[in-house]
């Protein structure tokens, strides 16, 4: 449960800079952009998320020993919201890396923080393990789209900084410890992901009418039309049944 | 007139559906194939060209690696991974023999190479008796099923500083290099491919896959010189859990861990020699 709070807090610490980031760039921009917020919920019963047999490391079991780790392909809060879905504008035709910042993917208590990171194409992100055991991040693109690769990151190893090309929902993975699950989102213009409450806020939208698209993991998507007025926060629910 | 322009932007829209490409893993027709069909190779002193390999390819290649090259010849079935790993599927253009880092498409040379040398436990023989010349064609035969060899240049290859000295001390330090990025977490910590994470690790295709025995008497798969060695773990085996190391082993580190991989195997090697008068006892798997 503790480490769902500090999940929990480690993702409001990054929304909370996000929006301090944000209120300081719109001081320079002064194009009264709007946002879209929302919810995503899951209907129905969600599966049963199993906890994770982390035996065959014993330092992670060790990190893991008063929270033990479970799944997080459909992790469902209080409430029904739906956590891990990244929110964002299809077709968007604006600047092609709105985000100045670089966003981290920790490798943290041998599971990856955050477990879905959404990037532009093109933009830098870090590759960071805070662990004292060896992890080899290797994210499994379609070699079509965007270029694998498979690098080692043993305790005390210096962050990666990586890009990719192309827009895809990349699937990312530790070959020593198989439980190790998580994704990059490569989207083109303005995106959130949901907190453990499903809800989100996408920031920086400029007025206009969008398609805004849902996706969670592996590859459900759902899509809505949402109008955006100046300066104002238009509205776009979402939800999901497996 | 509202109607025939519903008629038309819906027609329009059906057609942009389908010019979009399907993103599924590569599938690539006969004729995306035979549009790169003046691929070259420049190895060995030769110019190698696709339609000189053409022959050798349907002769000696086409059962287990397919008509397109994607890995799924008729022999391909019967090929039953870890003892047998499935072939390559060269649409994708992911080699684990290269000289390039991990991510970047392997050079010439090093599909030239990877052709002379056969793959060791695999089906992939030693095919040394094909001339230089007609393995440089099917190099580029090989390269020609890959759009990526045309939108993307070889990565640039990783410098390997001479070979120095064996020394007790090199040995020992090799020893430390295995234990910090912990080589033993699959390799197992003597070497014997039974690390905790053995037995879970699979390729990117999805098949099971096993790490290397140190010990066992076979060869790397990328070659067995001290070289080869230590390109393997500074390139990573691209498309298998083996990941590269590039970033966290020093290039003079590099060569005391390839001293210390030699001491389990069973190979006759100067370090095996030089680590009789250790005595080293196995890393430990407790960090």
């Amino acid at each position: 449960m503790k480490n769902r709070i500090n999940v929990g807090a480690v993702v409001s610490a990054l929304v909370l800079v996000c929006c301090g980031a944000l209120l300081l760039s719109q001081k320079v921009n002064a194009a009264g952009e709007g946002k879209i917020t929302g919810t995503v919920k899951f209907e129905g019963t969600p599966p049963h998320m199993r906890g994770i047999d982390m035996s065959k490391d014993p330092w992670c079991v060790k990190a893991n020993a008063n929270t033990p780790q479970h799944l997080q392909t459909t992790e469902v809060g209080a409430g029904g919201g739906l956590e891990y879905v990244a929110v964002y504008i299809d077709g968007w035709s604006g600047p092609a890396n709105v985000e100045t910042s670089t966003p981290v993917f920790d490798q943290k208590n041998c599971m990856y923080v955050p477990h879905v990171m959404a990037v532009d194409p093109g933009q830098t992100f870090k590759v960071m393990t805070s662990d004292q055991t060896a992890h080899n991040i290797h994210p499994e693109p379609n070699p079509m789209v965007n270029i694998p690769w498979n690098q080692s990151q043993p305790p005390g190893a210096p962050p990666i900084e990586k890009s990719w090309k192309n827009p895809e929902m990349i699937p990312v993975q530790c070959n020593i410890h198989p439980w190790m699950h998580g994704w990059h989102v490569v989207v083109k213009g303005p995106v959130a992901v949901t907190d453990e409450n499903g809800k989100y806020t996408i920031e920086n939208v400029p007025p206009g009418s969008y398609t805004v698209k849902a996706w969670h993991e592996p590859d459900t998507t759902e899509t809505t039309k949402v109008t955006v007025a100046a300066g104002q926060a238009a509205t776009a629910d979402f939800s999901f049944k497996k | 007139m509202r109607t025939t322009l519903l008629t038309w932007s819906l027609l329009l829209s059906v057609a942009v559906m389908l010019a979009l490409p399907s993103i599924s893993r590569a599938q690539l027709t006969t004729e995306d194939i035979a549009s790169r069909d003046n691929m070259e190779s420049h190895v060995a002193g030769y110019t190698g060209h696709v339609h000189d390999a053409a022959y050798d390819y349907r002769r000696y290649c086409v059962g287990c690696h397919g008509e397109m090259g994607d890995g799924n010849g008729e022999v391909a079935q019967w090929l039953e991974p870890p003892m047998w790993p499935k072939p390559r599927d060269f649409q994708l253009g992911i080699f684990k023999c290269r000289s390039t880092p991990t991510g970047t498409l392997p050079t010439d040379d090093d599909l030239f190479d990877t052709i002379a040398r056969g793959l060791d436990r695999s089906a992939m023989p030693i095919w040394n008796q094909f001339t230089k010349y007609q393995r440089a064609n099917l190099v580029a035969y090989v390269k020609h099923f890959s759009p990526r060899f045309v939108s993307e240049k070889p990565g640039t290859p990783i410098v390997i500083p001479p070979e120095p000295e064996v020394t007790p001390e090199r040995i020992k330090n090799g020893r430390e290099v295995f234990a910090r990025v912990q080589c033993w977490k699959c390799h197992g910590v003597q070497g014997m491919a039974n690390g905790p994470s053995a037995s879970t690790l699979t390729d990117d295709l999805g098949y099971k896959i096993v790490p290397f025995n140190f010990t066992d008497g076979t060869r790397p798969k990328c070659g067995d010189t001290d070289r080869d060695i230590y390109r393997i773990f500074m390139t990573g085996l691209d498309g298998t859990p083996m990941p590269s190391f590039a970033d966290n082993i020093k290039p003079d580190e590099a060569w005391d861990l390839v001293f210390y991989l030699r001491t389990f195997m069973q190979q006759k090697s100067k370090a095996k020699e030089v680590a009789k008068t250790l005595s080293l006892k196995p890393v430990s798997a407790n960090p």
